[in-house]
């Protein structure tokens, strides 16, 4: 496969232009950049699927496309299966020699927020997966339904307030734990899942590379901070994922083969959760005396979760 | 290569091997699918041809029937030809993504075996799928026997990817009374079916990169109108490609079809209008009251989408009195197969009286007895000139007599 440097950020961010600037995403949504690095970092022919969700109302409203490849969109739930039965077309035609071009490599590639991949369409991932077809499916996880106005999905983490699970005076928001779907992906024994963020721009290439260059179904959680719902000024996008990826409250780590787990980043100084519940809006609740004991429980399962990522990397099973 | 494949000229098939052999010798790319009763074996049969060689497409087996319409629909667009079959439940899981197929203007063919959708749950067969689809924009064909599932099947794929319909095609059969019947089937050999067929040429094809395409855009009330009603007018204007279709099969099958097949409607006075196996069952009940004198005819629509109005209207407009036989619960209304009927015949000077039957729901049997009680009725209310029932009547049912809806006529 053709791959692109990405040596030089400049460089990069132009290498292989094929997803237009011009979308209706808000300034500072992450969506763009990762879709970018993705459709960058590769020169091979690239079909997209996308399920429905910020993505794919801001970058396909007829008579406009931000698609300068072959791109569809089907509904909320069902973009994998989309992407698999467009992989087993390529691979009867292929055999049969009726392609347009039967030598050009070709990737496919599925996207989905975290509503449309944790939750709707979670049947249709896992089936996709299990079928084993030739696919990298990314998820852009900015923990919840912002495509309807901010609504609680598995994604969305212990604490946060969403419009349907508020804070309020009889409430610190969100109960119940975020789901584990980078366990669960490589539990479907994929021989590549990953968990990535956009301010590691050099690693997220190469873990997309990774994933486009492997065989069978690769999955990958990009973290992607939302300004409207997470509440942060939109040119902090970038430094909001830092402390994300820096509190270890998005650790950045694959997993091959479903057992072989490799930590791609280490910081030097990891960060207490609260400096990256205090940059955030929808956190803000839980500075109240009452709602302390909160930020301790996600501080405690951040921690028990990088000692897991460890202790599973240094035992290599 | 695929294996060669040894056919007889006559072979004793069911409806659903039938519709596989179909699907084999169109040489379909790609057929993703999930089994669900009545339309299991057809699946099961193209398994049973992947595992021997003789097909060269992919078969992708789904995790349910809304992944297997929606990976139909990547394949469709991925610009080779795609099929596959389902039932009930199946077909209602299907529905969000049939809309999308039809949106999108990809010629998949499915094969739906007619079953009842629950609750109750029932896997008999009854028209409550096949009526579910009537608004999602496929062209829905109905076989009335095995031969005509084959046929048929044969037909969907030329009808739907010829470039001035590029639609999808439901081809429907009776679940259990065509689908697991056994009876004679003549094919044609390999070599003329697919010369039938016909290479598909892709339209807006996913794997051509020379001209990136965008499938399933949004529109909202500045766009979405239009897109709708031209996709009606695909719809509407597939008709005389239907009818070259069909005359062309008639060449290499000397089987001949008709969007409407009238029986014995030359004279007749009362007429049956129905739709699947209850045509056959209402010939031979015909054939019987024609023996007590009475003038009776059977219609029904071989193709239901799209509603063959004219075709209907000009078979029925010297009748006397119509029944409507719906196979669908109607849900607090006339039958809907009933109220589309009754809708070609008011433009008629003569306007025939028109009554509806609801039957045979959840495979309740149809037997030609009862189908020559509803002609006698029409001929009591030919003989009247007015209805002399409640317009609606329940046919076969246990328990009290039901009926609704009065006429002000008479």
């Amino acid at each position: 496969m053709a791959i692109t440097s990405v040596k030089n950020l400049k460089e990069f961010s132009t290498a292989n232009d094929r997803f237009e600037g011009a979308h209706t995403l808000c300034p500072g949504c992450a969506h763009s950049m990762i879709v970018r690095e993705l459709m960058n970092c590769t020169d091979d022919n690239l079909v997209v699927t996308t399920n429905t969700g910020c993505l794919e109302v801001s970058t396909a409203v007829y008579p406009f496309t931000s698609w300068d490849t072959s791109w569809m969109h089907i509904g909320f739930e069902n973009a994998a299966s989309a992407a698999g039965g467009a992989e087993a077309m390529y691979k009867a035609r292929k055999k049969k020699g009726t392609l347009k071009d039967n030598d050009a490599p070709v990737k496919f590639v599925a996207f989905g927020g975290d509503g449309s991949t944790f939750d709707i369409g979670f049947q249709w991932l896992s089936g996709a997966f299990e079928r084993g077809h030739d696919f990298t499916y990314i998820c852009l996880d900015n923990e919840n339904y912002a495509n309807t106005g901010g609504q609680r999905s598995s994604a969305t983490p212990i604490g946060a307030t969403t419009s349907t699970a508020q804070a309020g005076t009889h409430s610190y928001g969100k109960k119940e734990k975020k789901k584990d779907i980078v366990a669960i992906m490589a539990a479907h024994g994929a021989p590549y899942v990953a968990q990535l963020a956009p301010n590691k721009w050099k690693s997220m290439a190469k873990g997309f590379q990774k994933a486009l260059e492997t065989e069978g179904p690769c999955f990958i959680n990009t973290v992607s901070p939302c300004c409207t719902e997470w509440r942060f000024d939109p040119k902090d996008t970038i430094s909001i994922t830092d402390l994300a990826t820096d509190t270890l409250m998005f650790p950045i780590y694959e997993i091959i083969d479903g057992h072989e787990l490799n930590i791609l980043y280490r910081p030097k100084n990891v960060l207490p959760v609260e400096e990256y519940l205090a940059a955030q809006g929808r956190y803000k609740h839980l500075f109240k005396p009452e709602n302390k004991h909160v930020i301790e429980e996600i501080q405690k399962n951040i921690n028990e979760y990088w000692e897991m990522l460890q202790r599973r990397e240094e035992a290599r099973v | 290569m695929a294996e060669k494949f040894d056919l007889q000229e006559r072979e004793v098939w069911d409806g659903n091997y039938a519709a596989s052999q179909a699907m084999r010798q169109a040489k379909v790319d790609v057929m993703a699918a999930y089994p669900i009763t009545p339309s299991t074996p057809i699946v099961e049969n193209y398994g049973a041809y992947v595992a021997n060689g003789y097909v060269d497409g992919e078969f992708v087996m789904v995790e349910s029937e809304h992944a297997a319409m929606s990976a139909c629909v990547g394949a469709s667009a991925a610009g080779g030809r795609v099929a596959t079959a389902t039932s009930s439940q199946g077909f209602a899981l299907m529905v969000e993504v049939l809309y999308q197929a039809s949106g999108m203007r990809l010629p998949i063919v499915l094969n739906v075996v007619n079953r009842a959708l629950a609750s109750p749950l029932n896997v008999r067969g009854d028209h409550a799928d096949m009526y579910l689809g009537r608004d999602s924009g496929w062209i829905q064909m109905d076989a009335f026997n095995s031969q005509e599932a084959y046929d048929l099947a044969l037909c969907a794929f030329k009808i739907g990817e010829n470039h001035s319909v590029r639609l999808p095609v439901m081809v429907h059969q009776d679940g259990f009374i065509t689908s697991h019947t056994a009876q004679n089937v003549y094919p044609l050999t390999d070599e003329a079916a697919y010369n039938f067929v016909g290479e598909i040429d892709p339209v807006d094809d996913m794997l051509d990169f020379s001209r990136p395409v965008t499938y399933g855009a949004q529109t909202e009330e500045d766009w979405h109108f239009e897109h709708k009603a031209k996709q009606h007018k695909a719809l509407m204007d597939s008709v005389p490609v239907i009818e070259d279709v069909f005359a062309e099969f008639e060449k290499v099958s000397g089987r001949k079809y008709k969007r409407v097949e009238s029986y014995m409607m030359e004279d007749a006075e009362v007429a049956i209008v129905a739709l699947g196996t209850t045509v056959e069952t209402s010939r031979v009940a015909a054939l019987r009251m024609r023996e007590q004198g009475i003038k009776a005819g059977v219609v029904a629509p071989r193709v239901f989408r799209p509603f063959p109005f004219d075709e209907i209207r000009d078979a029925l407009e010297n009748v006397k009195s119509v029944a409507v036989l719906d196979r669908s619960s109607p849900g607090g209304a006339m039958g809907a197969f009933y109220n589309e009927v009754s809708a070609a015949l008011y433009t008629t000077e003569n306007r025939p009286l028109v009554t509806n039957y609801i039957y045979g729901l959840g495979g309740r049997d149809f037997a030609v007895k009862d189908a020559m009680d509803i002609f006698a009725d029409q001929k009591a209310n030919a003989d009247a000139g007015h209805i002399t029932t409640d317009i609606q009547q329940f046919s076969g049912l246990r328990g009290p007599k039901l009926g609704f809806f009065k006429t002000k006529r008479g």
